[in-house]
């Protein structure tokens, strides 16, 4: 069924590296992120149904320095996800395909995500008191 | 060779009549994993540091129960219909491929099996 001589496309690599595609390969991957922390949930939520030392086990290890990295790569990448997937929505119906509008649209979604990222650990950190 | 494209051959012979089920699924999924995402990390925020007791508690209460079960299936489900698309993009090899789609579907029926489960004892 494949033709393999067929004349091929333009490959990715011949156009100048370009933000909105930076912005649309970002959401690609904290999807697949997002996919792979959702292992680290279940273990989490497992390590709670299983009894209190087994979860104060658990929220030791997500305190714990390297916990926290992958917590916070957790949290950007659901507000990244979550800010580009209401821009790919308002794609979905038409509004904000204009070339100015998408770069204006891709820097907001990315500030929103830093911004939330920033507040909820701020929050979380002031909610917690000093470590 | 030919310069037909299985595309040119497969026109003609009518649509498979199901090629924007996923499309759709992906959206509606999406659109409800707005207000649930964003109540999830708020959830999570206010939970910092919680120790066992608290985090039954507040797994136990009904809304946070039913809606934690929600955002389990719904982002299982849009996590799935997303990956295959991946899968279908990058994964050229058609045995790899199958198997690819094959994995992530499994994978994310039972992880998110163990976390409805695990929610479901914690509640119950």
């Amino acid at each position: 069924m494949e033709n393999s001589n067929r004349p091929l496309s333009p490959h990715l690599q011949v156009y100048r590296p370009q933000w909105t595609m930076i912005l649309s390969i970002l959401h690609r991957i904290t999807g697949v992120a997002l996919g792979l922390g959702t292992l680290l949930l279940a273990w989490w939520l497992v390590a709670a149904a299983t009894g209190p030392d087994t979860f104060a086990t658990a929220q030791s290890i997500v305190g714990s320095i390297p916990g926290r990295f992958v917590l916070l790569g957790f949290t950007f990448s659901l507000f990244y996800h979550l800010a580009n997937g209401i821009r790919h929505l308002l794609w979905d119906v038409g509004v904000g395909f204009e070339l100015k509008a998408a770069q204006k649209s891709g820097w907001f979604a990315l500030s929103l995500a830093v911004a939330l990222t920033v507040a909820s650990w701020y929050v979380g950190y002031a909610m917690r008191g000093p470590v | 060779m030919t310069l037909r494209s299985p595309l040119a051959r497969a026109r003609g012979m009518g649509s498979a009549r199901k090629g924007a089920d996923l499309w759709w699924l992906q959206r509606v999924t999406a659109v409800a994993l707005i207000p649930l995402s964003i109540w999830l990390m708020a959830s999570f925020i206010s939970l910092t540091g919680a120790d066992h007791a608290r985090f039954t508690e507040w797994v136990a209460s009904p809304i946070n129960a039913v809606a934690l079960l929600l955002t389990i299936f719904t982002s299982f489900y849009h996590f799935k219909v997303g990956m295959d698309v991946v899968i279908e993009d990058y994964v050229h090899s058609e045995g790899i491929k199958i198997a690819s789609l094959l994995f992530t579907t499994f994978a994310t029926v039972l992880v998110g099996a163990v976390c409805a489960f695990a929610v479901l004892k914690l509640a119950l």
